[in-house]
Protein backbone atom coordinates (compact mmCIF):
# COMPACT_ATOMS: atom_id res chain seq x y z
CA UNK A 1 0.00 0.00 0.00
CA UNK A 2 1.64 2.93 -1.40
CA UNK A 3 1.84 5.67 1.22
CA UNK A 4 2.15 8.90 -0.48
CA UNK A 5 1.76 11.41 2.50
CA UNK A 6 3.77 9.13 4.79
CA UNK A 7 7.18 10.34 2.18
CA UNK A 8 9.61 7.89 3.72
CA UNK A 9 8.83 8.84 7.33
CA UNK A 10 9.22 5.78 9.42
CA UNK A 11 7.31 7.35 12.27
CA UNK A 12 3.88 8.66 12.04
CA UNK A 13 4.41 10.77 14.67
CA UNK A 14 7.13 13.02 13.58
CA UNK A 15 4.81 14.12 10.52
CA UNK A 16 2.07 14.86 12.39
CA UNK A 17 4.48 16.86 14.88
CA UNK A 18 5.33 19.11 11.43
CA UNK A 19 1.17 19.90 11.16
CA UNK A 20 0.91 22.15 14.02
CA UNK A 21 3.83 24.76 13.19
CA UNK A 22 2.28 24.41 10.23
CA UNK A 23 -1.30 25.44 11.06
CA UNK A 24 0.26 28.16 13.15
CA UNK A 25 2.39 29.77 10.37
CA UNK A 26 -0.58 29.59 7.40
CA UNK A 27 -3.00 31.29 10.71
CA UNK A 28 -0.26 34.25 11.17
CA UNK A 29 0.00 34.60 7.18
CA UNK A 30 -3.48 35.23 7.55
CA UNK A 31 -3.14 37.50 9.86
CA UNK A 32 -0.78 39.66 8.28
CA UNK A 33 -2.50 39.76 4.98
CA UNK A 34 -5.64 40.45 6.55
CA UNK A 35 -3.45 43.53 8.77
CA UNK A 36 -1.90 44.58 5.41
CA UNK A 37 -5.09 45.34 3.48
CA UNK A 38 -7.15 46.70 6.31
CA UNK A 39 -5.33 48.29 8.69
CA UNK A 40 -5.54 52.56 8.35
CA UNK A 41 -7.94 52.57 5.38
CA UNK A 42 -9.81 55.73 6.11
CA UNK A 43 -13.68 55.40 6.09
CA UNK A 44 -15.36 55.51 2.28
CA UNK A 45 -11.90 54.40 0.80
CA UNK A 46 -12.23 50.90 1.08
CA UNK A 47 -12.55 50.50 -2.62
CA UNK A 48 -9.86 52.19 -3.90
CA UNK A 49 -7.96 50.82 -1.28
CA UNK A 50 -8.52 47.46 -1.28
CA UNK A 51 -7.78 47.27 -4.69
CA UNK A 52 -4.56 49.78 -4.57
CA UNK A 53 -3.41 47.74 -1.92
CA UNK A 54 -4.21 44.13 -3.41
CA UNK A 55 -1.39 44.28 -6.65
CA UNK A 56 0.89 45.56 -3.74
CA UNK A 57 0.41 42.28 -1.50
CA UNK A 58 0.55 40.17 -4.54
CA UNK A 59 4.11 41.48 -5.80
CA UNK A 60 5.30 40.88 -1.91
CA UNK A 61 3.95 37.28 -1.59
CA UNK A 62 5.41 36.81 -4.59
CA UNK A 63 8.80 37.99 -3.18
CA UNK A 64 8.51 36.38 -0.43
CA UNK A 65 7.93 32.63 -2.60
CA UNK A 66 10.23 33.51 -4.71
CA UNK A 67 13.51 34.30 -2.44
CA UNK A 68 12.31 31.45 0.43
CA UNK A 69 12.08 28.93 -2.90
CA UNK A 70 15.38 30.15 -4.39
CA UNK A 71 17.35 29.93 -1.48
CA UNK A 72 16.00 26.50 -0.07
CA UNK A 73 16.90 25.29 -3.67
CA UNK A 74 20.28 26.48 -3.69
CA UNK A 75 21.11 25.02 0.03
CA UNK A 76 19.73 21.53 -1.11
CA UNK A 77 21.87 21.79 -4.51
CA UNK A 78 24.73 23.14 -3.04
CA UNK A 79 25.08 21.21 0.38
CA UNK A 80 25.67 24.24 2.28
CA UNK A 81 23.22 26.46 4.59
CA UNK A 82 24.71 29.49 4.40
CA UNK A 83 25.31 30.68 1.41
CA UNK A 84 22.24 32.13 -0.09
CA UNK A 85 21.61 33.35 -4.07
CA UNK A 86 21.61 36.66 -2.98
CA UNK A 87 24.77 36.24 -0.97
CA UNK A 88 26.63 34.68 -3.98
CA UNK A 89 25.37 37.93 -6.13
CA UNK A 90 22.29 36.52 -7.87
CA UNK A 91 20.40 39.76 -7.37
CA UNK A 92 23.39 41.99 -8.62
CA UNK A 93 24.29 39.97 -11.74
CA UNK A 94 20.40 40.62 -12.70
CA UNK A 95 20.89 44.30 -12.08
CA UNK A 96 24.32 43.77 -14.20
CA UNK A 97 22.31 42.73 -17.06
CA UNK A 98 19.70 45.57 -16.78
CA UNK A 99 22.53 48.29 -16.45
CA UNK A 100 24.45 46.88 -19.33
CA UNK A 101 21.33 46.82 -21.68
CA UNK A 102 21.13 50.37 -20.48
CA UNK A 103 24.36 51.00 -21.11
CA UNK A 104 24.51 49.36 -24.85
CA UNK A 105 21.15 50.71 -25.78
CA UNK A 106 20.78 53.66 -24.46
CA UNK A 107 17.90 54.15 -22.44
CA UNK A 108 15.71 55.66 -24.58
CA UNK A 109 15.60 52.40 -27.13
CA UNK A 110 15.20 49.97 -23.52
CA UNK A 111 12.11 52.50 -22.34
CA UNK A 112 10.78 52.05 -26.60
CA UNK A 113 10.47 47.85 -25.73
CA UNK A 114 7.74 46.34 -24.33
CA UNK A 115 8.29 45.31 -20.37
CA UNK A 116 7.19 42.36 -20.54
CA UNK A 117 9.35 41.10 -23.26
CA UNK A 118 11.80 43.07 -21.72
CA UNK A 119 11.10 41.42 -18.80
CA UNK A 120 10.84 37.91 -20.12
CA UNK A 121 14.28 38.39 -22.36
CA UNK A 122 15.77 39.10 -19.43
CA UNK A 123 14.69 36.32 -17.35
CA UNK A 124 15.68 33.58 -19.91
CA UNK A 125 19.48 35.73 -19.99
CA UNK A 126 19.62 35.11 -16.37
CA UNK A 127 18.65 31.83 -16.52
CA UNK A 128 21.50 30.69 -19.12
CA UNK A 129 24.08 32.50 -16.79
CA UNK A 130 23.07 31.32 -13.72
CA UNK A 131 22.66 27.56 -14.82
CA UNK A 132 26.19 27.91 -16.44
CA UNK A 133 28.24 29.84 -13.93
CA UNK A 134 26.96 27.88 -10.85
CA UNK A 135 27.19 24.48 -12.80
CA UNK A 136 31.14 25.01 -13.19
CA UNK A 137 31.45 26.61 -9.73
CA UNK A 138 29.64 23.32 -7.85
CA UNK A 139 30.49 20.54 -10.15
CA UNK A 140 33.88 21.17 -9.36
CA UNK A 141 35.38 17.93 -7.72
CA UNK A 142 36.42 19.67 -4.09
CA UNK A 143 33.45 21.68 -2.85
CA UNK A 144 34.81 22.59 0.61
CA UNK A 145 32.31 25.02 2.24
CA UNK A 146 34.81 27.95 3.12
CA UNK A 147 36.50 28.07 -0.11
CA UNK A 148 32.61 28.44 -1.67
CA UNK A 149 32.11 31.04 1.06
CA UNK A 150 34.72 33.09 -0.27
CA UNK A 151 34.09 32.37 -3.96
CA UNK A 152 30.13 33.57 -3.77
CA UNK A 153 31.22 36.42 -1.31
CA UNK A 154 34.04 37.71 -4.16
CA UNK A 155 30.83 36.79 -7.04
CA UNK A 156 28.61 38.78 -5.42
CA UNK A 157 31.11 41.98 -4.64
CA UNK A 158 32.31 41.44 -8.42
CA UNK A 159 28.90 41.78 -9.94
CA UNK A 160 28.00 44.72 -7.81
CA UNK A 161 30.99 46.50 -8.61
CA UNK A 162 30.75 45.83 -12.68
CA UNK A 163 27.12 47.12 -12.48
CA UNK A 164 28.57 49.82 -10.45
CA UNK A 165 31.06 50.56 -12.99
CA UNK A 166 28.40 50.05 -16.15
CA UNK A 167 25.99 52.75 -14.44
CA UNK A 168 28.94 55.03 -13.64
CA UNK A 169 29.56 55.13 -17.18
CA UNK A 170 26.37 55.69 -18.42
CA UNK A 171 24.80 59.00 -19.14
CA UNK A 172 23.64 60.79 -15.53
CA UNK A 173 19.34 61.14 -17.49
CA UNK A 174 20.00 57.65 -19.11
CA UNK A 175 20.86 55.84 -15.24
CA UNK A 176 17.70 57.16 -13.60
CA UNK A 177 16.02 54.16 -15.80
CA UNK A 178 17.94 51.66 -14.00
CA UNK A 179 18.49 53.57 -10.56
CA UNK A 180 15.03 52.36 -9.36
CA UNK A 181 15.98 49.00 -9.61
CA UNK A 182 19.12 48.87 -7.43
CA UNK A 183 17.40 49.38 -4.11
CA UNK A 184 14.80 47.24 -2.45
CA UNK A 185 11.67 49.30 -1.71
CA UNK A 186 8.76 47.00 -0.48
CA UNK A 187 6.54 49.89 -0.51
CA UNK A 188 6.70 50.51 -4.19
CA UNK A 189 6.24 46.91 -5.62
CA UNK A 190 6.60 47.06 -9.63
CA UNK A 191 3.42 46.69 -10.65
CA UNK A 192 4.05 46.47 -14.29
CA UNK A 193 5.40 43.42 -14.18
CA UNK A 194 3.24 41.76 -11.95
CA UNK A 195 1.11 39.48 -14.48
CA UNK A 196 4.06 38.07 -15.77
CA UNK A 197 6.29 37.51 -12.86
CA UNK A 198 2.96 35.38 -11.71
CA UNK A 199 2.92 33.40 -14.68
CA UNK A 200 6.65 32.83 -14.26
CA UNK A 201 6.44 31.91 -10.88
CA UNK A 202 3.22 29.18 -11.68
CA UNK A 203 5.63 27.65 -14.07
CA UNK A 204 7.71 26.40 -11.10
CA UNK A 205 4.92 25.17 -9.05
CA UNK A 206 4.92 21.91 -11.24
CA UNK A 207 8.29 21.74 -11.16
CA UNK A 208 8.80 21.88 -7.63
CA UNK A 209 5.39 19.33 -6.69
CA UNK A 210 7.12 16.85 -9.12
CA UNK A 211 10.80 17.40 -8.16
CA UNK A 212 10.13 17.55 -4.25
CA UNK A 213 11.76 14.00 -3.28
CA UNK A 214 14.54 14.52 -5.53
CA UNK A 215 15.41 17.47 -4.17
CA UNK A 216 15.52 15.69 -0.56
CA UNK A 217 18.04 12.89 -2.69
CA UNK A 218 20.13 16.17 -4.16
CA UNK A 219 20.51 17.77 -0.42
CA UNK A 220 22.58 14.19 0.44
CA UNK A 221 25.23 15.25 -2.04
CA UNK A 222 26.20 14.24 -5.27
CA UNK A 223 27.84 10.95 -5.13
CA UNK A 224 25.27 9.69 -2.19
CA UNK A 225 22.39 10.92 -4.98
CA UNK A 226 24.04 9.36 -7.56
CA UNK A 227 24.45 6.26 -5.72
CA UNK A 228 20.63 6.20 -4.84
CA UNK A 229 19.98 6.57 -8.91
CA UNK A 230 19.53 10.38 -9.11
CA UNK A 231 19.76 12.30 -13.04
CA UNK A 232 21.93 14.49 -10.68
CA UNK A 233 23.13 16.79 -13.45
CA UNK A 234 19.26 17.34 -14.99
CA UNK A 235 18.02 17.65 -11.31
CA UNK A 236 21.34 20.64 -10.98
CA UNK A 237 20.04 22.03 -14.37
CA UNK A 238 16.25 22.32 -12.88
CA UNK A 239 17.15 23.76 -9.73
CA UNK A 240 19.42 26.46 -10.98
CA UNK A 241 16.84 27.21 -14.22
CA UNK A 242 14.38 27.80 -11.13
CA UNK A 243 16.65 29.43 -9.01
CA UNK A 244 17.58 32.51 -12.10
CA UNK A 245 13.99 32.80 -12.47
CA UNK A 246 12.85 33.70 -9.00
CA UNK A 247 15.65 35.58 -8.14
CA UNK A 248 14.95 37.78 -11.70
CA UNK A 249 11.36 38.11 -10.36
CA UNK A 250 11.89 39.26 -6.87
CA UNK A 251 14.82 41.11 -7.47
CA UNK A 252 12.86 43.04 -10.66
CA UNK A 253 9.68 43.42 -8.32
CA UNK A 254 11.16 44.83 -5.07
CA UNK A 255 15.39 45.09 -5.87
CA UNK A 256 18.10 43.17 -4.00
CA UNK A 257 17.38 41.95 -0.66
CA UNK A 258 20.82 40.41 0.53
CA UNK A 259 20.09 38.46 3.55
CA UNK A 260 16.21 38.07 3.58
CA UNK A 261 16.52 34.08 2.32
CA UNK A 262 18.88 33.31 5.01
CA UNK A 263 16.38 34.68 7.65
CA UNK A 264 12.97 32.82 6.74
CA UNK A 265 15.07 29.71 5.36
CA UNK A 266 16.82 29.06 8.97
CA UNK A 267 13.86 29.85 10.79
CA UNK A 268 11.86 27.05 8.82
CA UNK A 269 14.67 24.69 9.43
CA UNK A 270 14.83 25.67 13.45
CA UNK A 271 11.36 25.25 13.15
CA UNK A 272 10.50 22.09 11.16
CA UNK A 273 13.81 20.23 11.98
CA UNK A 274 15.03 17.46 9.79
CA UNK A 275 11.84 17.67 7.77
CA UNK A 276 11.43 16.98 4.25
CA UNK A 277 12.02 19.87 1.30
CA UNK A 278 7.98 20.07 0.55
CA UNK A 279 7.22 21.30 3.87
CA UNK A 280 9.90 23.15 4.71
CA UNK A 281 9.41 24.87 1.44
CA UNK A 282 5.37 25.39 3.02
CA UNK A 283 6.90 26.48 6.41
CA UNK A 284 9.81 28.91 4.44
CA UNK A 285 7.60 30.65 2.12
CA UNK A 286 4.56 31.51 5.16
CA UNK A 287 7.36 32.50 7.31
CA UNK A 288 8.39 35.05 4.37
CA UNK A 289 4.86 35.94 3.78
CA UNK A 290 4.46 37.01 7.47
CA UNK A 291 8.05 39.21 7.84
CA UNK A 292 7.26 40.56 4.38
CA UNK A 293 3.66 41.21 4.41
CA UNK A 294 3.19 41.84 8.12
CA UNK A 295 6.11 44.02 8.63
CA UNK A 296 5.16 46.52 5.75
CA UNK A 297 1.50 46.66 7.54
CA UNK A 298 3.41 47.62 10.56
CA UNK A 299 5.92 50.13 8.74
CA UNK A 300 3.42 51.58 6.61
CA UNK A 301 0.20 52.03 8.25
CA UNK A 302 1.30 52.08 12.02
CA UNK A 303 4.95 53.65 12.48
CA UNK A 304 4.40 55.74 9.38
CA UNK A 305 7.96 54.45 8.50
CA UNK A 306 8.65 54.69 4.73
CA UNK A 307 10.92 51.89 2.73
CA UNK A 308 12.96 51.06 5.46
CA UNK A 309 11.61 47.62 6.41
CA UNK A 310 14.07 45.77 3.68
CA UNK A 311 17.35 47.90 6.03
CA UNK A 312 15.49 45.86 9.47
CA UNK A 313 15.07 42.61 7.65
CA UNK A 314 18.87 42.60 6.19
CA UNK A 315 19.68 43.75 9.56
CA UNK A 316 18.46 40.73 11.35
CA UNK A 317 19.54 38.08 8.20
CA UNK A 318 22.87 40.13 8.37
CA UNK A 319 22.91 38.86 12.50
CA UNK A 320 21.76 35.73 11.90
CA UNK A 321 24.32 35.05 8.69
CA UNK A 322 27.10 36.17 11.64
CA UNK A 323 25.24 33.60 13.83
CA UNK A 324 26.13 31.11 11.10
CA UNK A 325 29.66 31.55 10.09
CA UNK A 326 30.35 31.90 14.06
CA UNK A 327 29.14 28.96 14.86
CA UNK A 328 30.86 27.27 12.74
CA UNK A 329 27.61 25.73 10.73
CA UNK A 330 27.03 22.50 10.47
CA UNK A 331 28.18 20.86 7.16
CA UNK B 1 29.40 -11.27 -11.84
CA UNK B 2 31.34 -7.20 -12.29
CA UNK B 3 33.43 -7.13 -15.41
CA UNK B 4 35.72 -4.49 -15.29
CA UNK B 5 38.21 -4.53 -19.10
CA UNK B 6 41.04 -2.12 -19.48
CA UNK B 7 40.32 1.21 -17.34
CA UNK B 8 42.58 3.43 -16.84
CA UNK B 9 42.24 6.39 -14.97
CA UNK B 10 43.78 9.88 -14.33
CA UNK B 11 43.42 12.79 -12.18
CA UNK B 12 45.05 16.32 -12.97
CA UNK B 13 47.34 14.20 -15.19
CA UNK B 14 48.38 11.82 -12.81
CA UNK B 15 47.73 8.35 -13.44
CA UNK B 16 45.40 6.68 -11.17
CA UNK B 17 44.37 3.09 -12.74
CA UNK B 18 46.37 2.07 -16.01
CA UNK B 19 44.98 -1.15 -17.64
CA UNK B 20 43.21 -2.72 -15.03
CA UNK B 21 41.17 -5.67 -16.22
CA UNK B 22 39.62 -7.80 -13.94
CA UNK B 23 36.51 -10.24 -13.14
CA UNK B 24 34.44 -9.92 -9.33
CA UNK B 25 32.46 -12.95 -9.36
CA UNK B 26 28.45 -12.70 -8.07
CA UNK B 27 28.68 -13.50 -4.76
CA UNK B 28 30.39 -13.59 -1.58
CA UNK B 29 32.97 -10.91 -0.18
CA UNK B 30 35.72 -10.08 -2.36
CA UNK B 31 38.40 -7.54 -0.56
CA UNK B 32 40.56 -4.87 -2.61
CA UNK B 33 43.56 -4.47 -0.86
CA UNK B 34 47.08 -2.16 -1.33
CA UNK B 35 48.72 0.56 0.16
CA UNK B 36 47.40 3.68 -0.22
CA UNK B 37 47.11 5.66 -3.31
CA UNK B 38 47.02 1.88 -5.20
CA UNK B 39 43.75 3.00 -6.77
CA UNK B 40 40.89 1.42 -4.61
CA UNK B 41 38.15 3.90 -4.10
CA UNK B 42 38.71 5.26 -7.84
CA UNK B 43 37.93 1.50 -9.02
CA UNK B 44 34.88 1.73 -6.24
CA UNK B 45 33.74 5.15 -7.87
CA UNK B 46 34.38 3.69 -11.54
CA UNK B 47 32.00 0.70 -11.16
CA UNK B 48 29.66 3.02 -9.00
CA UNK B 49 29.46 5.59 -12.19
CA UNK B 50 30.13 7.85 -9.23
CA UNK B 51 33.09 9.29 -11.40
CA UNK B 52 32.87 8.98 -14.66
CA UNK B 53 35.43 6.46 -16.81
CA UNK B 54 37.68 7.39 -19.25
CA UNK B 55 38.85 4.58 -20.63
CA UNK B 56 37.97 0.87 -20.81
CA UNK B 57 34.93 -0.44 -19.95
CA UNK B 58 32.97 -1.70 -16.70
CA UNK B 59 29.55 -4.02 -16.54
CA UNK B 60 27.36 -5.30 -14.03
CA UNK B 61 25.65 -8.26 -15.16
CA UNK B 62 26.31 -7.76 -18.49
CA UNK B 63 25.00 -3.72 -17.89
CA UNK B 64 27.73 -1.57 -18.56
CA UNK B 65 27.52 1.29 -16.15
CA UNK B 66 28.28 4.32 -18.56
CA UNK B 67 25.02 3.78 -20.68
CA UNK B 68 22.63 1.90 -18.11
CA UNK B 69 20.05 4.32 -16.96
CA UNK B 70 21.31 5.81 -13.32
CA UNK B 71 18.24 4.57 -12.05
CA UNK B 72 18.13 1.07 -13.17
CA UNK B 73 21.66 0.70 -11.79
CA UNK B 74 20.46 1.77 -8.37
CA UNK B 75 18.68 -0.92 -7.65
CA UNK B 76 21.42 -3.22 -8.92
CA UNK B 77 24.64 -1.98 -7.39
CA UNK B 78 24.82 0.54 -4.10
CA UNK B 79 27.80 2.53 -3.33
CA UNK B 80 29.02 3.17 0.20
CA UNK B 81 32.04 6.03 -0.03
CA UNK B 82 34.69 6.43 2.44
CA UNK B 83 33.84 10.28 3.48
CA UNK B 84 30.26 10.71 4.41
CA UNK B 85 28.52 13.62 5.51
CA UNK B 86 24.81 15.43 5.19
CA UNK B 87 24.32 18.95 5.40
CA UNK B 88 20.78 18.18 5.65
CA UNK B 89 19.54 17.59 9.45
CA UNK B 90 18.57 13.96 9.51
CA UNK B 91 17.30 11.48 11.45
CA UNK B 92 19.39 7.82 11.52
CA UNK B 93 16.10 6.47 10.62
CA UNK B 94 15.31 8.97 7.68
CA UNK B 95 19.14 8.56 6.31
CA UNK B 96 18.59 4.47 6.28
CA UNK B 97 14.95 5.65 4.55
CA UNK B 98 16.72 7.17 1.79
CA UNK B 99 18.44 3.56 1.02
CA UNK B 100 15.08 3.04 -0.61
CA UNK B 101 14.31 5.76 -2.98
CA UNK B 102 15.68 3.87 -6.09
CA UNK B 103 12.58 1.45 -5.26
CA UNK B 104 9.68 3.74 -4.32
CA UNK B 105 10.63 7.11 -6.29
CA UNK B 106 9.57 8.87 -2.41
CA UNK B 107 6.61 6.61 -2.22
CA UNK B 108 7.49 4.40 0.00
CA UNK B 109 5.50 0.68 0.41
CA UNK B 110 5.14 -1.18 3.63
CA UNK B 111 7.95 -3.52 2.12
CA UNK B 112 10.34 -0.67 2.13
CA UNK B 113 9.76 0.07 5.48
CA UNK B 114 10.57 -3.73 6.01
CA UNK B 115 13.47 -3.22 4.92
CA UNK B 116 14.26 -0.07 6.54
CA UNK B 117 13.68 -1.69 9.61
CA UNK B 118 15.72 -4.81 8.73
CA UNK B 119 18.99 -2.87 7.72
CA UNK B 120 18.44 -1.06 11.37
CA UNK B 121 17.98 -4.23 12.77
CA UNK B 122 21.40 -5.78 11.44
CA UNK B 123 23.23 -2.54 11.91
CA UNK B 124 22.16 -2.61 15.63
CA UNK B 125 21.28 0.96 15.05
CA UNK B 126 17.36 0.59 16.81
CA UNK B 127 17.96 2.19 19.60
CA UNK B 128 19.52 5.43 17.69
CA UNK B 129 16.80 5.53 15.08
CA UNK B 130 15.13 8.91 15.76
CA UNK B 131 18.71 10.46 16.64
CA UNK B 132 19.85 13.17 14.60
CA UNK B 133 22.97 12.37 12.45
CA UNK B 134 24.99 15.05 13.88
CA UNK B 135 24.22 13.94 17.48
CA UNK B 136 26.09 10.92 16.75
CA UNK B 137 29.52 9.66 17.15
CA UNK B 138 31.55 8.90 14.12
CA UNK B 139 31.20 4.70 14.81
CA UNK B 140 27.28 5.21 15.01
CA UNK B 141 27.32 7.58 11.61
CA UNK B 142 29.25 4.85 9.47
CA UNK B 143 26.95 2.39 10.76
CA UNK B 144 23.82 4.71 10.14
CA UNK B 145 25.23 5.25 6.52
CA UNK B 146 26.17 1.15 5.59
CA UNK B 147 22.53 0.35 7.00
CA UNK B 148 21.59 2.96 4.55
CA UNK B 149 23.36 1.21 1.70
CA UNK B 150 22.11 -1.91 3.16
CA UNK B 151 18.53 -1.13 2.56
CA UNK B 152 19.15 0.04 -0.77
CA UNK B 153 19.00 -4.07 -1.23
CA UNK B 154 20.72 -4.08 -3.95
CA UNK B 155 22.75 -7.84 -5.63
CA UNK B 156 26.14 -5.52 -5.58
CA UNK B 157 26.96 -3.46 -2.24
CA UNK B 158 30.50 -1.87 -2.75
CA UNK B 159 31.51 -0.58 0.44
CA UNK B 160 34.66 1.91 0.59
CA UNK B 161 36.10 1.01 4.35
CA UNK B 162 33.13 0.34 5.44
CA UNK B 163 34.84 -0.43 9.16
CA UNK B 164 36.33 3.04 9.15
CA UNK B 165 35.40 4.44 13.04
CA UNK B 166 34.06 1.40 14.23
CA UNK B 167 35.39 0.08 17.40
CA UNK B 168 36.32 -4.12 17.91
CA UNK B 169 32.89 -4.99 18.39
CA UNK B 170 31.25 -3.55 15.45
CA UNK B 171 33.87 -4.28 13.23
CA UNK B 172 33.87 -7.93 13.52
CA UNK B 173 29.65 -7.95 14.17
CA UNK B 174 29.57 -6.00 10.62
CA UNK B 175 32.19 -8.48 9.03
CA UNK B 176 30.09 -11.37 10.48
CA UNK B 177 26.91 -9.87 9.09
CA UNK B 178 27.89 -8.80 5.65
CA UNK B 179 29.22 -12.54 5.84
CA UNK B 180 25.96 -13.87 7.04
CA UNK B 181 24.25 -11.56 4.23
CA UNK B 182 26.20 -12.84 1.46
CA UNK B 183 25.65 -16.55 2.04
CA UNK B 184 22.26 -16.48 2.71
CA UNK B 185 20.60 -13.62 0.57
CA UNK B 186 23.61 -14.18 -2.24
CA UNK B 187 24.60 -10.78 -2.30
CA UNK B 188 28.25 -9.67 -3.20
CA UNK B 189 30.04 -7.17 -1.28
CA UNK B 190 33.02 -5.64 -2.68
CA UNK B 191 34.49 -3.81 0.37
CA UNK B 192 38.19 -2.14 0.38
CA UNK B 193 39.81 -3.30 4.31
CA UNK B 194 42.57 -1.28 5.61
CA UNK B 195 43.08 -4.14 8.25
CA UNK B 196 44.00 -7.09 6.35
CA UNK B 197 42.97 -9.70 8.67
CA UNK B 198 39.27 -8.66 8.10
CA UNK B 199 40.07 -9.40 4.64
CA UNK B 200 42.36 -12.40 5.61
CA UNK B 201 39.61 -13.96 8.08
CA UNK B 202 35.91 -13.15 5.70
CA UNK B 203 36.65 -12.41 2.21
CA UNK B 204 36.19 -14.95 -0.60
CA UNK B 205 38.11 -13.62 -2.86
CA UNK B 206 41.39 -11.10 -2.65
CA UNK B 207 42.75 -8.49 -5.02
CA UNK B 208 45.86 -6.57 -4.40
CA UNK B 209 45.98 -3.28 -6.33
CA UNK B 210 49.59 -1.84 -6.44
CA UNK B 211 50.56 1.84 -8.40
CA UNK B 212 47.52 1.63 -10.28
CA UNK B 213 47.93 -2.17 -11.49
CA UNK B 214 46.11 -5.21 -10.66
CA UNK B 215 48.92 -7.30 -8.51
CA UNK B 216 47.11 -10.26 -7.90
CA UNK B 217 44.46 -12.05 -6.70
CA UNK B 218 43.70 -14.96 -5.41
CA UNK B 219 41.97 -16.76 -2.22
CA UNK B 220 43.03 -15.39 1.32
CA UNK B 221 45.64 -18.09 1.57
CA UNK B 222 47.39 -17.21 -1.64
CA UNK B 223 47.32 -13.59 -1.42
CA UNK B 224 48.42 -12.91 2.42
CA UNK B 225 51.79 -14.91 2.86
CA UNK B 226 54.45 -13.16 3.65
CA UNK B 227 57.07 -12.90 -0.07
CA UNK B 228 53.00 -11.38 -1.46
CA UNK B 229 52.66 -9.32 1.35
CA UNK B 230 55.73 -7.79 1.00
CA UNK B 231 55.47 -7.23 -2.82
CA UNK B 232 52.33 -5.47 -2.26
CA UNK B 233 52.96 -3.38 0.57
CA UNK B 234 56.86 -2.96 0.32
CA UNK B 235 56.97 -4.15 4.04
CA UNK B 236 57.63 -7.31 5.41
CA UNK B 237 55.27 -9.04 7.40
CA UNK B 238 55.18 -11.93 9.17
CA UNK B 239 52.38 -14.36 8.67
CA UNK B 240 50.85 -16.81 11.07
CA UNK B 241 47.51 -19.32 11.09
CA UNK B 242 45.15 -18.60 13.40
CA UNK B 243 41.85 -20.67 13.95
CA UNK B 244 42.41 -21.86 9.60
CA UNK B 245 42.84 -18.21 8.84
CA UNK B 246 46.04 -16.78 7.73
CA UNK B 247 47.00 -13.78 10.20
CA UNK B 248 49.45 -11.03 9.31
CA UNK B 249 51.44 -9.79 12.20
CA UNK B 250 52.05 -6.49 10.40
CA UNK B 251 52.04 -4.46 13.90
CA UNK B 252 55.74 -5.16 14.27
CA UNK B 253 58.87 -5.96 12.74
CA UNK B 254 59.48 -9.78 12.23
CA UNK B 255 62.19 -11.68 13.24
CA UNK B 256 64.68 -11.71 9.56
CA UNK B 257 63.82 -14.55 7.45
CA UNK B 258 67.07 -17.09 6.90
CA UNK B 259 67.11 -17.65 3.66
CA UNK B 260 67.89 -21.30 2.99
Amino acid sequence: MPSDSAAFLPFPAQRRMQVKPLVLLALLAVIAVGLFLTLGVPAGAWEFALSFRAGKLAGLILVAFAIATSTQLFHAATRNQILTPSIMGFDALYLMIQTSLVFGMGAMATLDIDPVVKFTAEVLVMMGFSTALFLWLFTARSRDLHLLVLVGIIFGTLFRSLSNFISRMIDPNEFVVVQGAMFARFNAVNIDLLWISIGLTALTLPVLWHMRHQFDVLALGRETAIGLGLRYRRVMFAAFGMIGLLVSVSTALVGPVTFFGLLVVHLAYRILPGARFAPTLLASSLIAIITLVGGQAIYEHVLGLQGTLSVVIDALGGITFLYLLLKGVRR
Amino acid sequence: MIKISHVSHQIAGASILNDVSLMIPRGGITALIGPNGAGKSTLLSLIARLTPLQGGQITVDGADVTTTPTDALARRLSILRQDNSVAARLTVADLVGFGRYPHHKGRPTAEDHAHVEKALEMMGLHPLSGRFLDELSGGQRQRAFVAMVLAQDTDYVLLDEPLNNLDMKHARQMMERLKEAARVSGKSFVIVVHDINFAAAYADLIVALKDGRLHSLGTPEEIVNRPCLRDVFELDIAVETVGGHPFALHQIAPEPLVES
